[in-house]
Order: structure tokens, then C-alpha cells, then sequence
């Protein structure tokens, strides 16, 4: 009962909060009580939902006792059978530490932040809501509530990224948001199609149990003889892809940023964005039995590792700086799980999850401070006036490029030796393109710092005089994701990835026996362990060099490299070939079908060519005007009279 | 209750409603409108609530037909009134009783013009659209199938907007070329059954030649009332013309006369047919979907683009039933009816707003969830339902489509299922240029969110809606095993004339 309360407490705050929206009163005073009592109930149905998620944590995860809540039979039809139920194993209350830690953060945090916001109660309820159906798609037990959980969670941030409504960009935004998510639930719903076409089924402990039997099992699907377990693993993957912002799906979270900067610490960097993670990690009972799959994961998280960080090395809006570097760090994560290191993969969606919501949290502590200002050219020199935020920001990079003792150093570095430790092309390739990501993830994190705190200020002196640090309702929520940012990895190590790892994920995660990534990942050459901490410093030390000590050399290097320079800002130009291979052309046919596809053909040889023929014909158009009806009823009659003429002709 | 003849009350009180406005509302009265609403909405009111009988009387446990009513009426010809239910027709029964009394209510103050009429025409029509699903005998459907179309004529043509004559001519067309072929068809099927009787028809097998036939001519019926590409084009004429209220019945009841045919009729009784013709309708489905969402994206007319996506959410209802699996036609019939709330609810949020402005121009709007925001979440949680997001009606019947039909055609299933994708552009693109943006134009500035009445109007589809997409379990269970004895039946055709071949 706890656990469902734990789950449903956010829906609870959700329909109460966006009631309060709905009728938020005229009456000044009135409408600051009632975005209090918005407030009220949304946090406190979070943090009491955290609570109960540590209880759960314990319960589930270290002490073994997973459960699964049946609710209520959804859909049925035939043998196509799918229940409500809500799933705890050790997966699930890790994931759900993450999403209720951070989401409970952000609400507290988003009540200080959207303080001067007209409609506080309508963003309170977008949290809940989002939370709630990140709730569902972690507990759900079966692949079609994962799929419930999945557009729930994109319904949510369609919502809140085009929170700002009046904004053009806003809306274009969630529009994308939304577009891109679709794209890769397509894959993914023929993923669950084809399960059930396999299995008969879509839950999950009766597909896991199935697997093994169809290891080898060919399928006819699309008219070709394929490896089934490949197939819906690559379908399934599509899915992770979109909601994951991985290469080629990715383009819609660095636009996602036109939402408020809670939305981007809570979507985009702890929660919706790892979902696809979860999802491989999850299903690994089945990628478990696809060589091809597997590997498939590995380069696309690898190649996203790289790609994401080589553009956000040059980006200059502080939120997409770290929108890149999250789209990085899922690479890693991915790859991770590719090498069958799901546990590892997991371990840094957790410590992630929480240094990057500090990051986001902290960015927009600073741009609060600047006055909405958002471009790094335009701050600089603000360290003393904001010591608070400008630590934290320190310790969230710190644990984001992986130095010890912080988080990242311990999630980071198992993903990179277990990325060795694979022993393959593919895992080799992996390890490589993580180191170059490192070096960059570095050297713009330390960009990062440095353009925002550090040298003369280049605001003008209405904003600087303005400068202030933060309310503590938005530094303590920071100050908690600190200290898990900070401790998180060092904690987590043996019972995600050490010693204790069989125990604590208690066969939530299933790795078959001839992949031993993980475990050669404890026993790689000390090259292995040093390279991520070398490339780190370097990458630290070339950003010092090139912002601190040399400020002339970028501008100079940027018109040296001026095509890769170009290349690097406009995103390696996904953005213009989707526009003109999808989206312009989607309009230009759908006019086209329009115009001369109904209008034109259909309607000109249909009706249109029927009635000038009947002009022609009868001479005078005004009859069909008046007697479409009797015409109508004339041809009952005919109807009538064959009816009788041939009933007469048989009887007779 | 078990001697009341239940379908036939149900069927023709909306009659006695047209019966009492004739006798009671007296034209030289002022406010005989206002009588005839009145008298309109209790009847109709009335009507469904003896229909929830159905639903509570009804024993899913069996595929036969129900609340079975049988007198001769022509007997020299065979044809008998002869009125029933099952699985597959009782929840259109109840679909057409309950969106009645709601079409009368959005007219409410919508229409001010010979209010009287339009009551009467919207009862008559709610007779014709009960007797059509409840129809056992085939000449019973004939007369109530055909019957439809009359007041929806003259709801278009004397209600309707600037171009409402070309509208209603077209419709007459299309509509035209079908019911003559299906006449004949049912004619010849006469000739070989000896009956009218449908579960009789049901029972019989035609020649495999024949089946061809009959199956084309009422393909050539069926096809333009879904409708199915490309005989399309009169839909989003007949929807821009018609008043709010007829777009309500004409998208939530018309538009499943041609689907529910298909199961009533063609798989049923021509299943060789159906079989041989399955590619031709996952063709013309799989274009319908494609296409006419392309087509939606563009459009700049509110009422047109809805009309546009209805044909593209029909084309799921085609493929599913065509499938032959369980799922398949159970998706088939949810989707049909999961639309039948969700493009009844849109069109009457399109109603709310030309109420206000009289325009259906997309452009003449913008940012209206500044001063309507009860509008702007309805408009939204319909919007989302279209699209098929999970946890709403829509989403149910679109997956079961799809995985019936995945089990059978993969390519099918893949094409169908980019809907889903291109679904959620035209509906997203339109929510965003009506509600969202800034308010800028002069005439929105003062313009009012929905009242009370207008509310109301709305919360059975939402309360639907929203629990038919967390759990549809009663519903389908209505269906299963209605839908398990067709298949059956469908299959063992199949096989049946399989061996006969493989005899020969």
C-alpha cells in the first residue's frame, strides 16, 4: 500500500495543483494563497513520496525484497492480455531514488525560481505530472505500461518546455520535443508488437523467462528472414534513442531549453532523458541474446559520447552547454549497457542524475542572478557576488568530468574500463571515443566556469548591479543534490558495480556468463585507469590556458578552423537536413496532395466532372440545385421499383 | 421488462419526441424554440437513459443477438422487422443515444433559425441511426441506412454554412453511386439465401464468385461512408458546411455506418471475398492514413483539418477489421467508437469558439489560453486522445489495431503506425496556432471562456474518454464474444474453401 501511495502521491498533487490553476482567483491576495497552496500540496507529495521511496530503497534493494503490485487488468483481447501493475526490484527503487531525489529538489527549488511567474500553480502541476509518469514507466512490469510511462513523460515535457507559452520559440520547441519522441516511439511500438508476436505476450517476467528458449529463433517479419531477438531489440533501441537524445534523435534537447530551468534540471538532465537507459538496462534479458544489438548500442552511445561533446565545446548559452554534455554523458551510459556493464551503465545514470540536475539547478541560479541573461559572452566576473553558487558549480563540475573523490569519478571511470575490459572492436572503439569525450567534457565544463565567474564582467551595470545570490529555497535544494553529487559515487561503488553487486541487483539486471565486460573492468592495465584522469587535467588546463590566460587564442583558432568552427556551432547541421528532408517536405506534399490530389483529380474527375457533365447534359443547373433531395429520394424509389419489378418477375 | 420490446421503444421514441414538437410547439408561440429544445432534450434525454437497459441488460457471454424483436412486416417478399443486438452493434446503439442529447444541448444557443426544425431533424435522425444498428432484416437496414442521409441532408443544406449546397450535392453523389450497387447486391444475395434474414445471410455461404460481387458492391457503399480514399473529398465539405451539431453526429455515428457494415456485412457473410480484397484495403487504408494527414497539416481551416484526420483515424478502423484477428476487430470497433467521443468533442471545440467569432480560419486565432483555459485543457486532453497518447480512448483501439494487424502484415503495420507520428504534428501544429502565442488580435481580446452549459456539454465525453483509456476492460469485454464467433466463423470459411481446393 506505501508503494502505491509512493507513486500515486504525485498524480494526487497533480489534479490538485491543476485544479488550482484552472481557477486561480483575480484577487491578488487571493491568488498568492492559492500558488501557496499549489506549492504546499505538489512538495509535499513529493517529499513524502521521496521518503517512502528511501524506505523502499531499503526494502527492495538492500535488503532483497522485491515485490510487484498487480492493480487492474487494462487491456484484453484475445491472448493480447496487459495488466496495471507496479513493479519494485532493484532497478526500479534505484531509478526511483533518482527521479523522486531530484524531482522533489526541483519542486522545492522551482518554488523560489518561478517566484515572479503569473501561473505557479500550472507549473507545480506539470512537475507532478511529470513525475508521476516517470513513476509509472519505471514500475511498470510490463512493456506497454512502459510505453503509457514513456508518452506520459512526453506529454509532460511538451507541456513544460513550451511552458512559456507567448514564446514562438517555446512552442516550436515542444512541438520538436514532442515530433522527435514520436519518431522513436514508432520504433519502439512495433518493438512491442513484435514481442507479442514472439512471446504472446507483454510482461516482462514472462517474456525473460521465454528468452532463452527463442535465442536462435528467425522470424518472418517485413517479408525477410531475421534474427528475432536482434530485430526487436533494434526496434525497442529506437525508442531509448528518442527519449534519450541519442545521435540522429537528438536534436530535440538542446532546443528543449526554452523551458524554465527547473524543467531542464528535471527532464533533461535527471530523469526523462536516462529513461532510455532504463530501458536497455531493464530489457538486458533480451539484448542479453543479441550480439548485433548490443553492439549497435555500444556505437551509437559511443558516437554520441563524442559527437555531444565536440559541439558543446563551442556552444555559448550556459543551458546548452550542459544540454550537450548530457546528451554526451547518456552516451555513456549507453555504451555502457552495450558491453553488457548495465550496472555501470545505471551507476552513472545514478550519480548523473544527481550532479547534473546541480549543474542545471546552479546554471539557473546564476542566470537568475544575471536577469534572465543566458549567454556566457555576456557574464564573467560574477564569482565573489554569488560564492554560494559559484562552489557549487565547482563541485557539480568536478563530479561531472570525473575527479576523485567526486561521483562521477567512480561511475565514469568503471564505464571506461569496462568499455576495455569488453575486449572487442566495438568496446575498444567505445573506450577511445570516451576518452576524447573526457578531454572535451573537461575542457567545457572549465570553459563553462570560467566564461560565467571569472574575468571582467561583460554585463552592463544595470545587471551587475543586480547580481545577487539565490534564496535559500533554491540554495538548500542545491545543497542536498551536492552532497550527492559529492558522495553518491563513493557510497554507491560496491553495491552497484563492487563487491556486493549480485546481491544488491538481485537479478533485476540479467549478464550472460561470456560477457565479462564488467568483470575485466576490475582488472584492466593502470593505463586503462590513468588515461581518463590525464585527458581530464589536460582538458582542464587547456581551457584555463585558452580562457583565463590566453583569451585572444579561441577567437583566433575559431577564424583558423572557421569551417569546423561552423560546422561545430550550427550542431553539425542536424537541424537544417531534417528541416529539409522531413519537415519542409511534409508540407510541400501535403499541399501538393491537396490541391491536385483531391481537389484537382478527385474532386474535378468525381463530382465536380460528374456535375458539368449533367450541366452539359440537362442544360440547366438550377434543377440539382433545388432537387438534390427529391433526386435522393428518387433514386429510394427506383430502388424500390427494381425491388418490385424483379419481385414480380420471379414470382410470376 | 423482458416483454417490453426495448430496441423498438428505444428506436422510434425520438419520434414521439418529432410527434409532440409538431403537436405541442405551436409556431405562433415567441419562444417555440426554446419549447422545442426543451421537448428535444427530454426525449432524446430519455432515450438514453432506457438505452444504459442495453447496456446493463446485455449477457456478454454469448455471441447471439439480444432483445431479439420478430414479426413479420412483407411477408409476400420475405422481409420481416426484425430488430436485435450483439457484442458488435450494442455499443454504436448506445454511441448514437448518447451523443443526441448532446448535439441538441450544444445547439442550445447556437442555433437560432428555425429551431423547431432542426430539433425535429436531429430526433428523425436519431431513429434512423438506432434502426440501422439494431436492423436484423437487411431491407430494415436498407430503408434505416439510407434513411440517415435524409435529415443530414437537410441539416446540412438548410443549417449549413456559405457552400452548403455544394457540400450536400456531393454527399448526394458519393452516396449515390453506393446505394444502388449495395440494393442490387442485396437483391442477388435474396436470389441465392432465399432471405433477408442477416443472421440467416450470416449462416449461408455464397458461391465464391458471387461473394466477389456482392463484396465489390457493398465495398462501393461502405467505402464512401467510412470514408475510405479516395472516395474522401465529400467529407471535409459536408463537416466545413454542416452546423456544430451535425459535424458532431455526422463524424461520431455517420461515420461508423461504413465500418459496422463491413463487420456486419461483408466478413461476415462474404468471407472469401474479404479475404481476396484484404490487400485492396490495406492499400487504400495505408494511403488514407499517409495522405490525408499530409493533407491536415495544411489545411487553414479548423473544421477541414479535423475532417482530414477522422479519415486517416478510419483508416485504422479498416485495416483492423480486415485483419481477421481478434484484436484486430476489437480495435477496430474501439477505434471507431473512442472516435466517435473524440471527434464528436472536437468538433463541438471547434463549435465553442466559431460560437464566439465566427470564423473557422486557424489564422483568425492565437493564444486564446490567456483568456479560456478551462477551453484551452479540453481542447488538449481531446487533442491528446486523437493523437492516441496512452492512458486516453484513443490510444487502446489504435494499439489493438496494430497488433492485429502486425501479426498478419508487418509493412501494414510499420505504414499505419508513422500515423501516429504525423497524427501528432497536424494536431500539435493546431493547438499551438489557436491556443498558444500571444492574444494579440483585437477580436479575441474580450472573448469569454466556456459557461456552465457549455461544460457540461463536454464532461460525459471527457469522464468517457479518460476511463476508456485506463480501463476499457468493460467495453471490450461487451465485444469478445461477438468478435471471438466472427473470427471463428471468418477462419473456418477460409479454411473450408482451402480444403475444398486442396481437394480439387
Amino acid at each position: 500500500m506505501l508503494y502505491t501511495i509512493a507513486i500515486f502521491l504525485p498524480l494526487v498533487g497533480f489534479l490538485i495543483a491543476g485544479t488550482l490553476a484552472l481557477f486561480t482567483p483575480e484577487d491578488e491576495k487571493k491568488r498568492k494563497s492559492n500558488d501557496r497552496l499549489a506549492q504546499i500540496v505538489t512538495c509535499a507529495g513529493l517529499l513524502i513520496s521521496a521518503a517512502l521511496t528511501i524506505k523502499i530503497f531499503f526494502d527492495v534493494g538492500l535488503n532483497g525484497g522485491a515485490v510487484t503490485v498487480h492493480l487492474f487488468t487494462w487491456i484484453q483481447s484475445g491472448t493480447f492480455d496487459v495488466s496495471w501493475a507496479l513493479r519494485f526490484d532493484t532497478l526500479t527503487a534505484v531509478m526511483m531514488i533518482v527521479v523522486t531525489g531530484v524531482s522533489s529538489m526541483v519542486h522545492v527549488y522551482a518554488c523560489g525560481y518561478m517566484s515572479h511567474d503569473p501561473q505557479i500553480p500550472r507549473f507545480m502541476a506539470y512537475l507532478s505530472l511529470f513525475t508521476f509518469c516517470m513513476l509509472m514507466l519505471v514500475t511498470a512490469d510490463n512493456l506497454l505500461q512502459l510505453f503509457f510511462g514513456w508518452e506520459g513523460v512526453g506529454l509532460a515535457s511538451y507541456l513544460l518546455i513550451g511552458f512559456w507559452y507567448h514564446k514562438p520559440s517555446a512552442n516550436a520547441a515542444a512541438i520538436k520535443a514532442f515530433l522527435v519522441n514520436r519518431v522513436g516511439d514508432f520504433g519502439f511500438s512495433l518493438g512491442i508488437f513484435a514481442t507479442f508476436l514472439l512471446f504472446g505476450t507483454a510482461d516482462f517476467d514472462t517474456i525473460f523467462a521465454a528468452v532463452p528458449g527463442q535465442a536462435d529463433t528467425m522470424i518472418n517479419l517485413f517479408g525477410a528472414e531475421v534474427h528475432a531477438m536482434t530485430i526487436i531489440c533494434l526496434l525497442l533501441f529506437v525508442g531509448a534513442m528518442g527519449k534519450s537524445a541519442q545521435l540522429g534523435l537528438h536534436t530535440w534537447l538542446p532546443d528543449a531549453m526554452e523551458g524554465p530551468t527547473p524543467v531542464s534540471a528535471l527532464i533533461h538532465a535527471a530523469t526523462m532523458v536516462t529513461a532510455g537507459v532504463f530501458m536497455v538496462a531493464r530489457l538486458s534479458p533480451m539484448f542479453e541474446y543479441s550480439e548485433t544489438a548490443l553492439a549497435v548500442v555500444t556505437i551509437v552511445g559511443a558516437s554520441t559520447a563524442f559527437f555531444a561533446a565536440t559541439i558543446g565545446c563551442v556552444q555559448n548559452d550556459i543551458k546548452r552547454v550542459i544540454a550537450y554534455s548530457t546528451c554526451s554523458q547518456l552516451g555513456y551510459m549507453f555504451f555502457a549497457c552495450g558491453v553488457s556493464a548495465y550496472s555501470a551503465g545505471v551507476f552513472h545514470l545514478m550519480t548523473h542524475g544527481f550532479f547534473k540536475a546541480l549543474l542545471f539547478l546552479g546554471a539557473g541560479s546564476v542566470i537568475h542572478a544575471m536577469s534572465d541573461e543566458q549567454d556566457m559572452r555576456n557574464m564573467g566576473g560574477i564569482w565573489s557576488k554569488i560564492k554560494l553558487t559559484y562552489i557549487l558549480m565547482w563541485i557539480g563540475s568536478w563530479a561531472l568530468v570525473g575527479l576523485p573523490p567526486f561521483a562521477g569519478y567512480f561511475s565514469k571511470d568503471i564505464v571506461l574500463e569496462a568499455a576495455y575490459g569488453a575486449h572487442t572492436t566495438v568496446g575498444n572503439f567505445a573506450f577511445w571515443m570516451g576518452i576524447a569525450a573526457a578531454f572535451m567534457t573537461a575542457f567545457y565544463s572549465w570553459r563553462l566556469i570560467i566564461m560565467t565567474f571569472h574575468g571582467k564582467p561583460r554585463a552592463n551595470d544595470t545587471v551587475m548591479a543586480h547580481v545577487h545570490e539565490s534564496p535559500p529555497i533554491m540554495t538548500v535544494p542545491l545543497l542536498v543534490l551536492a552532497i550527492g553529487a559529492i558522495f553518491a559515487g563513493y557510497l554507491g561503488y560496491e553495491n552497484f558495480v563492487g563487491h556486493n553487486a549480485t546481491e544488491f541487483w538481485n537479478n533485476a539486471i540479467l549478464i550472460l556468463e561470456n560477457h565479462s565486460a564488467l568483470e575485466n573492468a576490475h582488472h584492466v592495465p593502470g593505463w586503462v585507469i590513468a588515461a581518463p584522469l590525464v585527458v581530464t587535467i589536460a582538458g582542464i588546463a587547456l581551457a584555463y590556458l585558452l580562457y583565463m590566460f590566453a583569451p585572444s587564442i579561441p577567437g583566433k583558432l575559431a577564424s583558423t578552423f572557421n569551417g569546423l568552427y561552423k560546422f561545430l556551432l550550427n550542431k553539425w547541421y542536424w537541424d537544417e537536413l531534417y528541416d529539409v528532408l522531413f519537415v519542409k517536405p511534409a508540407f510541400y506534399i501535403g499541399r501538393g496532395l491537396w490541391k491536385a490530389g483531391d481537389e484537382e483529380l478527385i474532386d474535378g474527375v468525381g463530382p465536380n466532372g460528374f456535375a458539368r457533365a449533367t450541366k452539359a447534359v440537362a442544360g440547366k443547373a438550377s434543377r440539382l440545385q433545388t432537387g438534390y433531395l427529391y433526386h435522393y429520394a428518387f433514386v429510394m424509389l427506383v430502388g424500390a421499383a427494381i425491388l418490385v419489378t424483379w419481385y414480380l418477375f420471379t414470382k410470376g | 421488462m423482458s416483454n417490453i420490446p426495448l430496441l423498438s421503444v428505444i428506436t422510434f421514441l425520438p419520434l414521439v419526441g418529432v410527434a409532440l414538437i409538431l403537436l405541442l410547439v405551436r409556431s405562433d408561440v415567441k419562444d417555440d424554440s426554446k419549447q422545442a429544445k426543451n421537448i428535444a432534450l427530454l426525449t432524446s434525454g430519455f432515450t438514453f437513459f432506457l438505452s444504459l437497459f442495453l447496456w446493463f441488460g446485455f449477457d456478454a457471454s454469448t455471441s447471439d443477438f439480444q432483445f431479439v424483436e420478430k414479426t413479420e412486416w412483407l411477408p409476400s417478399i420475405g422481409v420481416n422487422y426484425h430488430m436485435g443486438i450483439d457484442g458488435i452493434s450494442m455499443l454504436f446503439v448506445l454511441l448514437s443515444t448518447l451523443l443526441t442529447p448532446i448535439c441538441v444541448l450544444s445547439a442550445w444557443e447556437a442555433v437560432t433559425k428555425r429551431a423547431k426544425e432542426y430539433m425535429i431533424s436531429f430526433l428523425i435522425l436519431e431513429t434512423m441511426m438506432i434502426g440501422m444498428f439494431c436492423a436484423l432484416d437487411m431491407m430494415l437496414f436498407y430503408i434505416f441506412f439510407e434513411g440517415v442521409l435524409i435529415p443530414m441532408f437537410i441539416i446540412i443544406g438548410v443549417w449549413g454554412g456559405q457552400n452548403r449546397i455544394y457540400a450536400a450535392f456531393k454527399l448526394f453523389l458519393y452516396t449515390l453511386l453506393g446505394s444502388v450497387l449495395m440494393l442490387v447486391a442485396m437483391l442477388a444475395m435474396y436470389w441465392d439465401a432465399n432471405s433477408f434474414d442477416i443472421p440467416t445471410l450470416m449462416n449461408h455461404t455464397f458461391p465464391a464468385q458471387m461473394q466477389t460481387w456482392i463484396w465489390l458492391a457493398f465495398f462501393a457503399s461502405f467505402a464512401v461512408k467510412v470514408p475510405m480514399w479516395p472516395v474522401h473529398t465529400w467529407l471535409p465539405d459536408a463537416h466545413v458546411q454542416a452546423p456544430t451539431a451535425g459535424s458532431v453526429i455526422l463524424a461520431g455515428v455517420l461515420l461508423k455506418m461504413g465500418g459496422y457494415g463491413f463487420l456486419r456485412f461483408s466478413i461476415p457473410m462474404m468471407p472469401l471475398a474479404s479475404a481476396d480484397f484484404t490487400p485492396l484495403i490495406y492499400t487504400l487504408s495505408i494511403v488514407a492514413v499517409i495522405y490525408t494527414s499530409l493533407v491536415a497539416l495544411v489545411q487553414d481551416d479548423m473544421k477541414k483539418l479535423i475532417a482530414y484526420s477522422s479519415i486517416a483515424h478510419m483508416g485504422f478502423v479498416t485495416i483492423g477489421a480486415f485483419t481477421g484477428t481478434i484484436q484486430g476487430i476489437e480495435g477496430s470497433i474501439f477505434t471507431m467508437l473512442s472516435h466517435g467521443i473524440v471527434s464528436a468533442a472536437l468538433f463541438l471545440i471547434v463549435g465553442v469558439i466559431y460560437d464566439r467569432i465566427h470564423t473557422r480560419e486557424i489564422a483568425a486565432y492565437g493564444g486564446l489560453v490567456d483568456r479560456m483555459p478551462k477551453y484551452a485543457v479540453i481542447f488538449m486532453l481531446f487533442m491528446m486522445a486523437s493523437v492516441g497518447l496512452p492512458g486516453t480512448s484513443g490510444f487502446v483501439g489504435e494499439v489493438l489495431v496494430l497488433v492485429g494487424v502486425f501479426q498478419v502484415d508487418q509493412w501494414v503495420a510499420a505504414l499505419a503506425a508513422t500515423g501516429a507520428i504525423l497524427g501528432a504534428a497536424y494536431s500539435l501544429y493546431l493547438y499551438r496556432r489557436i491556443i498558444f502565442g500571444s492574444l494579440t488580435k483585437e477580436k479575441l481580446k474580450s472573448i469569454l471562456d466556456m459557461n456552465k452549459r457549455e461544460v457540461l456539454v463536454f464532461a460525459p465525453l471527457i469522464i468517457l474518454t479518460l476511463y476508456a483509456g485506463v480501463y476499457p476492460q468493460p467495453f471490450l469485454d461487451v465485444m469478445h464474444a461477438s468478435v471471438e464467433n466472427l473470427v471463428n466463423n471468418y477462419q473456418a470459411a477460409l479454411d473450408a474453401a482451402g480444403a475444398q481446393v486442396a481437394v480439387q
